[in-house]
């Protein structure tokens, strides 16, 4: 199955170690990019209070909540360590400097 | 809960003849943890069912001892009680699991080895991770500024939000806006532009601080830089509320309008807090002036605070009134009030150099002994020029209000949404 793929922004538009938003109906999702120049996607709510994971630290491909210092994979959106819970991820692609997120986050939106 | 707590204060207060006793001695169901509700139970528990045998350990998997600290004592007299002598924590503690280095060791090797820059110093020291983690990258950034002033450029993406958007988070993802207000002192301008900015911005709480100041709470990020710009056209700059850093300087009216002031303490305050306004310090720094030993400005419980007398000012430091409560020390008496602004710089430049990465004023006090802090500050008046100096030269790099620079667009990235889908976000 071939993936559609929606334009979000460039890479240059986002911070090394840091993250942006993308607004939806259905929340914000965070896209991050690592110190290397990975991508990733992910729902930009902690499970444990809510928390804004854009917000955060990022290091190595992990980020720590703002809030209370969870720290969540962002190749899984696992948290690590002995606290449980995890954030939905989104499937994020990288062209040179432009990037494209899967256009499944908007007829999940038209679905709910 | 009160017995508890009465326990536990005894037991700090130590002297028992089992140290242990009064940890062994409370129940299952006594809470440990104030902040994440823990109690001794859940902890022992923890311990042996999953063979836990350090702070960090316990910390992780019960979250006692993981916010404020303030039970770190019990908790390891209760891993202590639990696993006996297989618990030994280590002498030094390292600065995060990303080095087995100490602060005061990473700190001293950036100045013996010269090394300007975050990647420079891990690569140098070999950290064990990529980019560090979310507790040292603060930290190293921190050390890096203070000790290379208008050399190493400031890493914002190693920065706690706080002091990347310059304002502080609150639990629902909004943040607090808090202007300085200089000494405590406001005008009929200044409070009409807060009015009216919070009108504006439909901001849904205003509240008078503990520091005199005033905090708008409930502030949506994107409206952050249109908040300030309101507020710096009314003349007002970041309070830095948010930072580690300078906070307030509280004062009481004084000989301007007290019977009983006995120097200028609210122009005393104003003055240092215009000298010392954005420095960055291991941890925040508050201050207060009194206009005479009554006190009103609650002087004696601050990081540093001033005592005007009818001779010139008492200075004081080391107080604390927070996790701990705790009497200021005496620093020295001084004559004039330029003499009291240039022993108090130098003493933040000795904390600035000396104090570990959120050590508070007190417990670097503590730490490397009052006697010696008098020796640089007080006795050894070429030392204290030196500091003084030093302190005055970071300044000119560290005095720019960064609400203005973001009013003009720097870190535009920090305010905006990428892309936008649908409905905006506020609908929610």
């Amino acid at each position: 199955m071939t993936e559609e793929w929606t334009e979000i922004g460039r890479l240059s538009d986002i911070p090394r170690r840091g993250a942006r938003c993308l607004g939806t109906p259905f929340g914000r999702i965070a896209v991050f990019r690592t110190v290397d120049d990975a991508v990733f996607a992910l729902e930009d709510r902690c499970p444990h209070k809510g928390g804004p994971l854009s917000d955060g630290i990022v290091h190595g491909t992990s980020v720590t909540c703002p809030l209370h210092n969870w720290v969540f994979s962002l190749e899984t959106g696992q948290v690590q360590g002995p606290d449980k819970g995890q954030v939905q991820t989104f499937a994020i692609r990288r062209d040179q400097d432009r990037l494209f997120i899967t256009a499944s986050i908007i007829p999940a939106i038209a679905a709910e | 809960m009160r017995d508890t707590l009465i326990l536990g204060q005894a037991f700090r207060g130590g002297g028992a003849v089992d140290p242990l006793g009064a940890v062994v001695a409370l129940t299952d169901d006594a809470e440990i943890c104030g902040c994440n509700g823990v109690c001794k139970g859940k902890i022992t528990g923890a311990i042996a069912a999953k063979g836990l045998t350090s702070l960090d350990d316990v910390r992780a998997h019960t979250k006692a001892s993981n916010s404020c600290g303030t039970c770190t004592g019990l908790v390891e007299k209760l891993i202590m009680a639990t696993i006996g002598d297989s618990y030994n924590p280590a002498a030094l503690q390292p600065m995060c699991k990303c080095t087995d280095l100490g602060h005061d060791e990473i700190r001293r090797l950036i100045v013996a080895k010269g090394l300007k820059s975050i990647p420079a110093v891990m690569q140098e020291l070999e950290w064990t991770t990529s980019c560090g983690c979310a507790k040292c990258r603060p930290a190293l950034n921190y050390y890096l500024i203070a000790d290379w002033p208008g050399e190493y450029e400031d890493d914002a993406q190693s920065r706690f939000i706080n002091e990347r958007v310059h304002a502080n988070i609150q639990k629902d993802g909004t943040f607090s806006v808090v202007p300085r207000m200089w000494g405590g002192i406001t005008s009929p301008r200044q409070l009409r532009a807060i009015a009216d900015v919070a009108d504006k911005f439909a901001i849904p709480t205003v509240k008078v601080t503990g520091g005199q100041r005033i905090d708008l709470l409930g502030v949506r990020k994107e409206d952050l830089p249109a908040v300030w710009a309101d507020l710096n056209a009314a003349g007002m700059v970041s309070g830095a509320a948010y930072a580690k850093g300078l906070g307030t300087v509280k004062t009481c009216v004084g000989s301007d309008w007290c019977r009983f002031g006995t120097q200028d303490s609210t122009g005393l305050g104003v003055r240092l807090e215009k000298f010392l306004w954005g420095s960055w310090t291991p941890a925040k720094v508050k201050l207060a002036v009194s206009g005479c030993p009554r006190n009103c400005a609650e002087a004696t419980c601050k990081d540093i605070g001033i005592i005007c007398v009818d001779s010139g000012f008492d200075v004081v430091f080391a107080g604390a009134a927070g996790i701990e409560i705790k009497g200021t020390e005496p620093l020295c008496h001084a004559n004039s009030e330029d003499e009291t602004v240039e022993i108090i710089a130098a003493l933040i430049e000795l904390y600035r150099e000396q104090g570990r990465y959120l050590e508070r004023i007190y417990k670097w006090a503590a730490r490397v002994g009052i006697a010696s802090i008098k020796a640089h500050v007080v006795e050894d008046l070429s030392k204290r020029r030196l500091l003084y100096e030093r302190f005055v030269f970071s300044q000119g790099f560290a005095q720019v209000d960064p609400w203005q620079e973001r009013v003009n667009g720097k870190h535009a990235h920090e305010f905006a949404a990428m892309a936008e889908f649908g409905l905006p976000q506020a609908a929610e």
